[in-house]
């Protein structure tokens, strides 16, 4: 079922398309520690793509050289059929390939609407006076933008907040604020880094829910990074399994779940 | 009505126009600051290397003449043509953009992330380095600028409050125009930073880098556009104050007449920069009218800083800041 070219079927029957991201031999050092070493993997067109593994496997380093905040030393980023050289994150994510953080970062000060239209500046390309008198083609423009993201926030049940500041929100809704934003750039590439970290059981679901939804009716391609395995088996479509920066394992969830280095990194064994 | 009164209203009056120009300056600072956290010591010089290029460029002097005579003997000092002032502000203001783009190549980009006293300590050497290019430049000598403003008694209120009051208010042309420079460039900083995509990035930007990075905003050059803003905004400061009084060194000093005002109006509020400059120009006019012959006078000199301390005390934040919260 696995790794033929033109793609594959999912058990629910979803049909995943050729790859769009190919990561080919990546070794990332921090000074003398090797943070990831020599891992390949590829992402495909319209899968929920997980990257798991214990604290400390090297899965954040990987998010953040997908999204070009870590330049590797070594190896290759293939992005929609061509090597991508090295980049700047902001140019990263012009290419659209939109991200979340653990940690959260959101512009705290600006409503929850401001926050989710900030996503859509990759696709403003008016003239600045054009846009500060309202005119032509930045009043179209502004009028598309403002309609995908009341989209995107209809989508993910934020109507309610839209108007309200960030930075008074709970912690849950923080994440849905986030996932809004990178969703209303319409990215070719969702990143979320530990979208459930921190969240209690009905988060958890909400945002289990969500992730499926965003992937079922945009068709957008979604590599998530988490480490609480339970979630990520019943999310993702394919896995890859890293510790130690290390990759250990790589296939359909029921793979990963009976691979024994899999279940020795997490069940720990004695490393010598 | 009393004289005294009448005075008074004067004074008021006069006191909003000198705050105008402390706005002008003040306004340069919150620019950088919501943007970049970094506090700009070197607005002030700014605001005189603008006017000194701008006298420098229309006068038709030739820059580092000093240098460039004593290194090769020549005895160059003038191009021999003058530049019409328009034309001359635009180059001016091409000139601040590279200015920008060089404090950020040059000096801040090498200092990401860092403490922001160490930010502050850079630009306290970019003032004094600034201040010592222009000299180098353009020579030291206190020049005449005239871009063709208007200046003088603005007879038309003469005659209006004469009718009313049977005495005639004394307000300057100059001071009528700066503050309608003002209004006006208060309004289109406002919208340009609310309604345009660029006003938007710097906005997020100002909020949280990491996030302005993921959305695909350039940091370097959101960095540049806020630094050529407030370079703008030194140019127009630099003209005011420029034509009122000379371009000449001591321009620079209105940089610290700027710290109370941001004090009072909040370092990231653009109207808490204007509503500040006015309420210190014309509280230190009407403290010197009132208070000031009964304490021997020059209270002008430190009227400004007590009063930005007693705000400290009670609202740190200033009128506009943002408020301070921090959750436990």
């Amino acid at each position: 079922m696995l790794d033929t070219a033109e793609g594959y079927v999912t058990e629910d029957g979803r049909k995943i398309g050729g790859v769009v991201m190919e990561m080919k031999n990546i070794t990332l050092r921090f000074g003398g520690v090797v943070a990831i070493q020599d891992i390949s993997f590829d992402i495909r067109q319209g899968e929920i793509r997980a990257i798991i593994g214990p604290n400390g496997a090297g899965k954040s380093s990987m998010l953040n050289v997908i999204s070009g905040f870590y330049n590797p030393q070594e190896g290759e980023v293939w992005y929609q059929g061509a090597k991508r050289p090295a980049m700047k994150p902001y140019e990263v994510a012009q290419q659209g390939i939109a991200r979340t953080f653990q940690n959260i970062a959101l512009f705290e000060g600006m409503s929850v609407l401001d926050n989710v239209m900030t996503g859509r500046i990759r696709q403003m390309s008016a003239g600045m006076v054009a846009q500060a008198i309202w005119k032509g083609k930045a009043e179209r423009e502004e009028i598309k933008n403002r309609e995908a993201v009341e989209k995107v926030i209809d989508f993910l049940e934020i109507q309610s907040i839209r108007k309200t500041p960030v930075g008074r929100l709970p912690y849950g809704l923080k994440k849905r604020v986030e996932l809004a934003r990178a969703l209303a750039a319409e990215p070719s590439i969702l990143l979320l880094d530990e979208p459930m970290a921190g969240m209690n059981v009905e988060e958890k679901e909400d945002m289990s829910r969500f992730i499926l939804d965003v992937n079922d009716e945009f068709g957008t391609t979604i590599a998530l990074i988490e480490h609480d395995m339970g979630v990520v088996m019943d999310l993702s479509d394919r896995v890859v399994v890293m510790d130690y920066g290390k990759k250990i394992g790589d296939g359909s969830p029921d793979e990963v779940r009976g691979n024994q280095a899999v279940i020795d990194a997490y069940l720990g064994v004695a490393h010598d | 009505m009393p004289d005294q009164l009448i005075f008074g209203m004067e004074v008021f009056l006069n006191g909003l126009m000198a705050g105008v120009l402390y706005a002008l300056v003040a306004l340069g600072f919150v620019l950088i600051f919501k943007a970049s956290g970094i506090f700009n010591f070197a607005q002030g010089v700014m605001a005189l290397f603008a006017a000194l290029t701008l006298v420098g460029i229309m006068e038709g002097e030739v820059p580092f003449s000093h240098l460039i005579n004593a290194v090769f003997g020549t005895d160059v000092h003038n191009f021999g043509w003058t530049v019409p002032a328009l034309l001359a502000i635009l180059l001016t203001m091409a000139v601040m953009v590279l200015l920008a783009w060089l404090v950020n190549k040059l000096i801040f980009r090498h200092l990401v992330n860092q403490e922001p006293i160490i930010l502050f300590m850079a630009t306290i050497g970019l003032a004094y380095f600034l201040e010592g290019f222009g000299d180098m430049m353009w020579g030291s000598n206190i020049k005449k600028m005239d871009v063709g403003l208007p200046q003088g008694i603005n007879d038309w209120i003469d005659a209006a409050t004469f009718d009313i009051f049977g005495y005639g208010f004394f307000i300057d042309n100059l001071d009528i125009v700066a503050t309608v420079v003002a209004a006006l460039l208060v309004v289109a900083l406002i919208i340009f930073a609310q309604y345009t995509k660029q006003g938007r990035a710097m906005r997020a930007v100002a909020d949280d880098h990491q996030a302005a990075l993921s959305v695909g905003i350039s940091l370097s050059f959101i960095w540049v556009m806020v630094w050529s803003l407030a370079g703008f905004v030194a140019l127009v400061a630099g003209i005011m104050w420029g034509t009122k009084s000379g371009v000449q060194f001591s321009l620079s000093l209105i940089a610290l007449k700027a710290l109370p005002v941001l004090m009072l109006g909040g370092f990231t509020s653009i109207p808490g920069a204007i509503v500040g400059g006015l309420i210190i120009g014309v509280g230190e006019k009407l403290f010197e009218f009132t208070i000031g012959p009964m304490v021997g006078g020059a209270t002008e000199n430190w009227f400004a800083y007590v009063l930005a301390l007693i705000f400290l005390v009670f609202r740190p934040q200033g009128l506009f800041g943002e408020k301070i919260i921090e959750r436990v």
